[in-house]
């Protein structure tokens, strides 16, 4: 094995908002380069998790957290630059936010931010993402027209190639293909594919297929607490350690 | 419901359309009522008398004089528009700025205690401004600059600003408080700092709001009459700094139509002069609508 510190490290993580406990003391390691799947019901604690470690969960009056998340091996919470810390990760909500600004712009917005100003890179840097996005053939005549007049699924890609701009170590898809048709879909989890090898990517699903079909290994996140981790192979078999988790995933749930 | 009454639910969705179709045509009705109202009372002299050049070129206001009457409203026009911009230099910045700090950087509590007083500060009646600019501000000012006389453009530009600086940041806070927060979490999550995510983001997805919190301020400077009458002194020319007396067109018309005898000469261009106002704020208002839409086409 190469990995000495994992990518991410997560231990006795409890996370609340005001007096409602959402996550109850989770401890995992995520590996570089890996794809990491978390599958679980709603409100199981998915996207406060992924706010927590890009830190973007300090823009919610009265959410803390106690425990540790560390980056390669640095806690957020102490990082002297939380802005480099937020460029390392490339965040994809579930509903898209198509900033206020024209397709070409949305893309290049984070490459500005970071400095490039030669037009001919943020060009490229554009036409690349889109392209990863699976987006760009169906935008490439309109680039200076508003990203929010956009069909939601061509948004949602849009967000995907926002979050791909600024070149992260880490991606965070949340539920991404909500919105997005089945074969769009198909055309994105091969880009994913091959993102592995530059980075590491966690993958949070409510299509326990998708897991199955990407993830290296996958979490199962039930009501703040981790029922089982594992090698997907192991999680989507018929026989994973928990019988909770067989339940979830072939749908016999509750 | 009885099929009896749902029988009548289309006659009751037609009157409630009619209502409402009513009050938005009531109130073009009620503009184009006042505009036609305020040209007849000038129509008569606009027509026959009415000497254009004289009244956009001339410097020479002597409505009252026996032999060498003139109504030369150059300087009256010089002095409204000296005054307001003077004061919207002044206000937008601060309001803006005010508008930024209350809406993105203050805690909680001050925030509530802040557009409490800024309430406050909007209902002041304008006399009460005019009577600061008369006594407080007029001698800060002789003593601060040294200037002959306190009563000047400096003065009612400072009192405009100060009277219009609630209501930027009021409607201005409004405009911010309405972008989701989904674009500043976005913006944050592209590792860009506060202050980036507020000139990129916020600034351009509030921009239509924060025109409209502009432009209403620049209403209330142009149209203001009691207090630039009592804070600019009040007298006819062009001015050559901040610090010398200017007299605007709102406060010449408050000045002189309880004098003006009805329906002379003086009287007509009086209302005149009204019709320029409500064209110049007019022409503001357009401007801002095509500059929105510019903006927004894209
Ligand atoms: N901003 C917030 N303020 C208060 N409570 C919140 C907030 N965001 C989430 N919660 C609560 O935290 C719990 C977990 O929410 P979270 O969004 O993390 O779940 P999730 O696993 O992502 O669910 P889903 O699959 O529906 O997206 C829920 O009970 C929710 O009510
Ligand atoms: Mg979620």
């Amino acid at each position: 094995m190469v990995e000495q510190t994992p990518k991410i490290g997560v231990r006795e993580l409890r996370l609340s908002y005001g007096q409602h406990e959402v996550l109850h003391g989770i401890s995992f390691e995520i590996l570089r380069n890996e794809i990491f799947g978390i599958i679980g019901p709603a409100q199981s604690g998915k996207t406060s998790l992924l706010r927590a470690i890009n830190r973007t969960l300090e823009f919610t009056a009265g959410a803390r957290y106690s425990g540790s998340i560390t980056v390669d091996g640095e806690e957020v919470g102490k990082v002297r630059n939380v802005y480099e810390l937020r460029r390392k990760i490339g965040m994809v909500a579930p509903l898209p936010v198509g900033l206020p600004l024209t397709i070409y712009d949305n893309v290049a917005f984070a490459p500005r931010m970071g400095g490039i100003r030669q037009k001919g890179s943020i060009d490229d840097i554009v036409e690349r993402c889109l392209r990863q996005a699976a987006l760009w053939d169906e935008v490439k005549d309109r680039l200076h027209t508003l990203g929010t007049r956009l069909s939601g699924g061509q948004q949602q890609r849009l967000t995907i190639a926002r979050a791909l701009s600024h070149q992260p170590e880490i991606l965070c898809l949340d539920e991404f293909s909500i919105a997005i048709d089945p074969v769009t879909t198909m055309r994105i989890e091969e880009v994913l594919k091959e993102l592995r090898q530059q980075m590491t990517i966690i993958l949070v699903t409510n299509l326990v297929q998708q897991a199955r079909r990407l993830a290296d290994r996958t979490m199962f996140l039930f009501e703040g607490d981790i029922i089982e981790l594992d090698r997907s192979e192991v999680i989507f078999s018929n026989s994973p350690a928990q019988q909770k988790t067989y339940d979830y995933v072939n749908g016999i749930f509750g | 419901m009885t099929p009896g009454r749902r029988h009548l639910e289309p006659l009751k969705e037609w009157l409630i359309e009619r209502f409402i179709w009513l009050c938005g045509v009531s109130a073009i009705f009620f503009v184009f009522a006042i505009f036609i109202f305020v040209f007849r009372e000038g129509a008569d002299y606009f027509f026959s008398g009415f000497k254009a050049g004289e009244f956009f070129t001339s410097i020479e206001w002597y409505p009252t004089s026996r032999t060498h009457v003139r109504y030369g409203a150059l300087a009256l026009i010089t002095g409204t528009f000296s005054v307001s911009f003077l004061a919207m230099f002044l206000a937008v910045p601060f309001g803006l700025g005010a508008a930024v700090f209350i809406s993105e950087f203050c805690p909680p509590r001050l925030k509530e205690g802040l557009k409490i007083v800024i309430e406050l500060l909007a209902a002041i009646p304008s006399v009460v401004w005019g009577f600061i600019g008369l006594t407080i501000m007029n001698s800060l000012i002789v003593r601060l600059f040294n200037a002959p006389i306190g009563l000047n453009m400096f003065n009612g530009a400072i009192i405009l600003a100060l009277m219009s600086v609630p209501i930027i940041v009021s409607i201005g806070e409004d405009a911010l408080k309405a972008v989701p927060d989904s674009y500043r979490e976005a913006a944050v999550a592209l590792g860009c700092t506060r202050w980036q995510m507020i000139f990129r983001v916020l600034l351009p997805a509030a921009r239509n709001g924060l025109l409209a919190a502009v432009m209403l301020g620049i209403g209330r400077a142009v149209g203001e009459t009691m207090a630039v009458l009592m804070a600019t002194g009040h007298s006819i020319r062009i001015p050559h700094g901040v610090l010398e007396p200017v007299r605007t067109l709102t406060a010449t018309i408050a000045a002189e139509l309880g004098e003006a005898p009805v329906h002379s000469d003086h009287y007509q261009v009086l209302f005149i002069i009204g019709i320029l106002l409500f064209t110049i704020t007019f022409v503001i208002n357009i401007t801002a609508d095509f500059i929105v839409r510019g903006i927004g086409r894209k």
